[in-house]
């Protein structure tokens, strides 16, 4: 591995790993809403319409349940789709798609058909976009068995799962949250695949275990660093795959800590922070040293006022709050 | 030279008991009888007596250890042996330390010290529950540490890990365990008492002969003599018609050694005293019959007050040891659920069981009339090994006259 770097973000690492993919496999392409000619609404895509042309760089009508569908067809046809998906609250419309096809052909046809198709979508808040384009909606994808669900939120991952994800046999779901694209830093020049299975020990401390995933991970980092200055060591774990989730990872973790806090920018209520407080409660409740905490979105429609959206929002104030609570000070 | 305790064997269904918590320190007294530790059984957790006066010693094992029966559990050592050494704490025999305590805390008027203060805005329906993380339970059930002589730092004054760790140094260091088998729970164990009954009857069957023989008895004196005799009392001090029968069967038994006592591999060992055990539901399900030791020695009301007593424990946990392995014979009534009569399975290593149904209003003959009276159909069950029907039948004719005279009981 090179220690050459590149300063890049983490748009230009999503687009060099559609580059990327593009030119390893003539069976892959992409199709999406604006994703041609307009480059794509987060300007994800911008540039490879001009440099792979509209048969691999698709502009789709404005219906997701129909091209999601459609890409599942190319995808049980042989070729290797990238479906993009504005954002998670749109995917609802292809949610049937998604659950009763994706999810289910492997398994309805007896395993003679698989469905290796990948669906990115943005998801999260903080762009004053509202409650129809702000939502963190993963641990509903999560819930469904036959698919994956990963949640790159490193530079390196942005880079490097796409490509396993399409490797996959079977759907996965890529959530790339919107606070993300401009976050900008070093990326080894050549940097490649990453597997899309295992969670990722992003700082490793001993007093308690902060676990995360996605838009709130850098939040949580620099609630560790705050911790940190009082002398409390953080331990931050980035789940990375939502669907399957890596007990093993968060289990020793927790072992070692005895105490754990899940942030997660979904709603609390039925959350994949619930998911993961009840696998620690099942595996690891005798070395609790303290309850489960939960940093979550308010249970509300995310806001469009930068301060009510900002109240809404897990912020690192509130990790440090509930890590505290979880310490006893 | 010092001895040592024993895990006790609490039934014969009984091979291995899991240490609770110890009821007395070392250094300690103990006097006969007095309870020595809690102990987790199939039946739940039982405090488990000696059988010396002694002063507690070592523990030799550790809370948490299950052990089989026969075991050593502590070291005793004989009474002035251990003078010498010092003194423990004990809330009964601490009037010098409290006065220490309470001048160390400068408080001008100590209260009395059974007077426990009541907890200040506690919401907790269960005051006495300690509230301790799952970590630090499990160290301190590890070390041996009563959680109640800690005091806790972490959230809401929770006993946490570092709490114990500070009271055990030697574990300050401990790396992470690897996870393992949870440790055992205190309390009543359905699932437990429902192998142990499952064993208990399917040893009683397979290898015990039983014979049963039923009886009517007519219970209209009894029953008008129970209605006199409550006729003013308040509800809690009032006989019930079981507290009769436990008598009565108790009595009777005088003159039916061959019915009260153990078999031992085969050979019957007789009992001079009589306890009796009372069979008692569970409520969620399964049942015991722990002992009214010498019931035939009891006035009424004494038996009535240990039969509350005891359902009472029974319900809420807390039986001692000698009740669950000393009874010679059992008492089963299912007069509240109704049936006319059961038929009972002896509880090894015990020879009989006698069982009283529902008393009901029936047609009787007396005098070559028909009248009504109130008539309960009792039945014995017993060992065929060591009493015959013949003695079975004398036993339930007796019976039945003891409850024609309630005054005798």
């Amino acid at each position: 591995m090179s220690t050459e770097t590149i300063r890049t973000t983490y748009r230009e690492a999503v687009r060099a790993a559609i580059c990327d993919a593009l030119d390893r496999d003539r069976r892959v392409f992409l199709m999406g809403e604006d994703v041609g000619r307009y480059g794509g609404c987060y300007a994800v895509s911008k540039g490879l319409y001009d440099q792979y042309g509209p048969e691999r760089i698709r502009d789709t009508p404005l219906s997701e349940c129909g091209f999601t569908g459609a890409g599942i067809g190319a995808a049980m046809g042989g070729m290797r789709p990238i479906v993009e998906i504005m954002t998670v609250n749109f995917s609802l419309l292809a949610l049937d798609q998604i659950v009763n096809n994706a999810a289910t052909i492997r398994h309805m046809s007896g395993g003679q058909f698989h469905v290796p198709l990948v669906i990115r979508m943005a998801s999260g808040a903080g762009k004053q976009l509202a409650a129809q384009h702000s939502h963190s909606l993963e641990g509903w994808y999560g819930h469904v068995p036959g698919i994956k669900v990963i949640a790159p939120a490193t530079l390196e991952d942005a880079r490097g799962m796409l490509w396993s994800a399409l490797e996959d046999p079977d759907p996965v779901i890529l959530f790339e949250h919107v606070m993300l694209y401009n976050r900008e830093g070093e990326l080894t020049a050549d940097a490649g695949p990453v597997p899309i299975t295992g969670a990722a020990v992003r700082r490793a401390g001993t007093d308690l275990s902060l676990i995360t995933y996605g838009g709130c991970l850098f939040k949580t980092l620099d609630a560790a660093e705050e911790l940190a200055a009082d002398g409390i060591a953080a331990e931050v774990i980035d789940l990375r795959c939502l669907r399957p989730l890596d007990d093993a990872t968060v289990m020793a973790s927790v072992r070692k800590s005895h105490r754990a806090v899940i942030i997660d920018e979904g709603w609390c209520t039925g959350s994949l922070a619930g998911e993961v407080s009840a696998r620690i409660m099942e595996q690891a409740f005798w070395e609790l040293d303290a309850p489960v905490g939960r940093v979550c979105s308010a249970e509300v429609p995310i806001p469009y006022p930068k301060h009510l959206e900002d109240e809404a929002l897990p912020q690192v104030r509130d990790i440090v709050a509930a890590a505290r609570a979880a310490l006893g000070r | 030279m010092s001895d040592v305790y024993r895990m006790p064997s609490l039934g014969s269904d009984m091979e291995a008991g899991t240490l609770i918590e110890w009821a007395r320190q070392p250094g300690e007294k103990l006097a006969k009888g007095d309870t020595i530790a809690v102990v987790e059984t199939q039946k739940g957790a039982i405090e488990v007596e000696v059988f010396q006066d002694a002063v507690m010693g070592k523990p030799l094992i550790n809370i948490g250890d299950k052990v089989p029966v026969g075991t050593p559990m502590a070291e005793l050592e004989p009474i002035g042996a251990a003078e010498t050494k010092a003194p423990r704490r004990s809330g009964r025999e601490a009037g010098t330390e409290i006065e220490d305590d309470e001048r160390a805390a400068g408080s001008p008027a100590p209260p009395a010290p059974d007077q426990p203060q009541p907890a200040r805005a506690a919401p907790e329906p269960t005051p006495t529950r300690q509230r301790a993380s799952p970590a630090a339970r499990r160290l301190a059930e590890a070390e041996g540490i009563d959680l109640a002589r800690l005091t806790g730092t972490g959230p809401d004054g929770a006993i946490v890990l570092a709490d114990v760790q500070a009271a055990a140094p030697r574990h300050a260091e401990q790396p992470p365990s690897a996870p393992e088998r949870p440790p055992p729970r205190a309390g009543l164990d359905l699932a437990a008492m429902r192998q142990a009954i499952a064993a208990a009857m399917t040893r009683s069957k397979r290898e015990i002969p039983h014979y049963y023989l039923a009886e009517d008895i007519d219970l209209t004196t009894a029953t008008d003599w129970l209605a006199r005799r409550n006729a003013d009392l308040p509800p809690d001090r009032r006989l019930l018609m079981g507290a009769l029968f436990i008598k009565a069967v108790a009595l009777t038994l005088r003159r039916f050694p061959e019915l009260n006592g153990f078999d031992r591999d085969g050979r019957f060992e007789p009992s001079a005293a009589i306890h009796v055990g009372a069979a008692t539901a569970i409520r969620g399900g399964g049942l015991v019959a722990p002992a009214i030791h010498d019931a035939d020695r009891l006035d009424l009301d004494a038996l009535m007050a240990h039969l509350r007593d005891l359902v009472g424990r029974v319900r809420g946990g807390g039986l001692r040891a000698s009740e669950l392995a000393d009874p010679t014979i059992t008492v089963s009534s299912l007069g509240e659920r109704g049936v006319d009569r059961l038929y009972a399975i002896i509880y090894p290593p015990q020879v009989a069981i006698v069982g009283f149904g529902t008393p009901r209003a029936r047609p009787w003959i007396i005098d070559d009339a028909v009248v009504v009276r109130t008539v309960v159909s009792a039945t014995l069950a017993a060992d065929h090994r060591h009493s015959d029907g013949h003695r079975g039948a004398l036993f339930l004719a007796r019976l039945a006259q003891r409850l024609q005279d309630p005054d005798t009981l």
